[in-house]
């Protein structure tokens, strides 16, 4: 089924439920899906694993989110940030589980998820703290840990511009883990800043095509 | 006299090959970029998502959808690539960049990497690309201070730190030296207001005259 053009943020993420593990895309602010997750705020979703390259910017956003106190574990490569107050203080405080995972594993898990493969050998860690307890394997004379998927529940990604169908752009190096996590989740809801016909997008040019999109939702502006 | 940041930064830039494919790590390697003019062909990739990045946005150019890897606005030269994050990993865990520079607290006489965590137990760990970068790019070059600021060496004979990456570092650019590392023996390449023998005397690793 092609994907669904969403009115309201709020319609967007609607059925995510408790214990869920969300995908939130985003370099810093780049890419950063803010309504899908202020959304989720609303929506009340608890107990959730969040899956993003950083743990929040500010007091908004993804720093929002983790503030209500609903959110059980964080995965991410980079927490630490000189605006990140929200997630150090929980993290100080023994309220949130961190997994740090470096950036390309953390991609790349994803990415397996997405297309079917039940683990992979990697070198990146090998020799240091993050592959501890992880299976070591010589492959042409070199060091590879087992690295296995990340799955998402739900994606919440920011894309560019979408068509009817759910067929994805994006804008610059807001791109970043979009595409990915789009691929690796049960439903992808995205939040763009246009939505137009179905054939207005160059097909050469659609970056995630719309067998990955599930709910679409046009910011600043009605549909 | 030894060197200041900007002239490491300069030192760095001139051991990068014409035409490389190059990533910058976060904080002073940056430096290096303002040394490699359009001349050298170099041209930037940046993990999160672009090759052939441009230099620091200044006012109507500033783009909350296009900035570098510590998230600084940068401008999009002709040539630009955006791509996903999979794929930017790629590009390191496969070998098709050149050379990347990155900060270090510490260097081992090995080549060992140790640039993510202080193992402080307050500390937050956080590592980013730079476990990606240490063990893919062709050449991994280390840009630091030579000693921390309480006097002790960054070049060590192990590091003490938690490891970004085992052997991976070819050349330590410093204020006060370059070195080759990680090929037996830690050769001195170069020396900036110090001398060999002085060196020797500092550092806790034997050293060769390159």
């Amino acid at each position: 089924m092609t994907a669904t053009i969403c009115g309201t943020a709020d319609e967007a993420v609607e059925g995510i439920s408790d214990g869920s593990t969300v995908l939130i895309g985003g370099f810093g602010m780049a890419g950063m899906p803010v309504h899908l997750i202020d959304a989720l705020i609303e929506q009340g979703a608890s107990d959730l694993t969040l899956v993003s390259n950083n743990a929040g910017n500010g007091d908004t956003g993804l720093a929002a989110l983790l503030a209500t106190g609903r959110v059980r574990k964080m995965i991410c490569s980079f927490p630490r940030q000189p605006d990140s107050w929200v997630f150090d203080g929980l993290y100080r405080a023994g309220r949130i589980e961190l997994e740090v995972v470096p950036q390309g594993n953390l991609a790349e898990r994803m990415r397996a998820a997405g297309a079917g493969i039940g683990a992979f050998f990697c070198p990146t860690g090998v020799g240091t703290l993050l592959t501890e307890g992880k299976e070591i394997r010589e492959i042409d004379g070199r060091a590879y840990a087992l690295e296995y998927p990340i799955r998402g529940d739900v994606a919440l990604i920011g894309a560019h511009c979408s068509d009817r169908m759910g067929n994805l752009v994006y804008r610059k190096t807001a791109r970043n883990f979009g595409p990915v996590m789009a691929t690796a989740a049960t439903a992808t809801i995205v939040q763009v800043s246009e939505v137009v016909e179905t054939g207005a997008l160059d097909p050469e040019a659609v970056v995630t095509p719309s067998i990955y999109v599930d709910r679409v939702v046009q910011i600043g502006g009605a549909v | 006299m030894s060197l200041s940041k900007v002239e490491m930064a300069a030192r760095v830039a001139r051991d990068i090959p014409r035409g490389a494919y190059v990533n910058l790590g976060i904080g002073q390697p940056t430096l290096v970029a303002d040394h490699l003019g359009p001349a050298s062909g170099v041209v930037l990739h940046t993990e999160n998502g672009m090759l052939n990045m441009g230099r620091a946005a200044v006012g109507d150019e500033v783009d909350g959808d296009l900035i570098n890897a510590g998230k600084i606005p940068v401008i999009e030269p002709p040539g630009a690539a955006y791509f996903h994050h999979a794929d930017s990993f790629a590009m390191m865990r496969g070998g098709h960049l050149d050379v990347c520079v990155l900060g270090a607290f510490q260097v081992s006489a090995a080549g060992d990497l140790a640039n993510w965590h202080t193992g402080a137990r307050d500390a937050i760990p956080a590592v980013g690309g730079a476990m990606d970068l240490a063990i893919g790019a062709k050449s991994v070059f280390v840009m630091m201070t030579l000693f921390a600021k309480d006097g002790t060496p960054k070049l060590v004979p192990e590091c003490t730190y938690p490891l970004t990456g085992i052997g991976c570092v070819s050349r330590v650019y410093t204020d006060l030296a370059v070195f080759s590392v990680g090929g037996g023996t830690v050769d001195v390449l170069e020396t900036f207001g110090t001398t060999y023998d002085e060196l020797a005397a500092r550092l806790e690793i034997p050293l060769a005259k390159a």
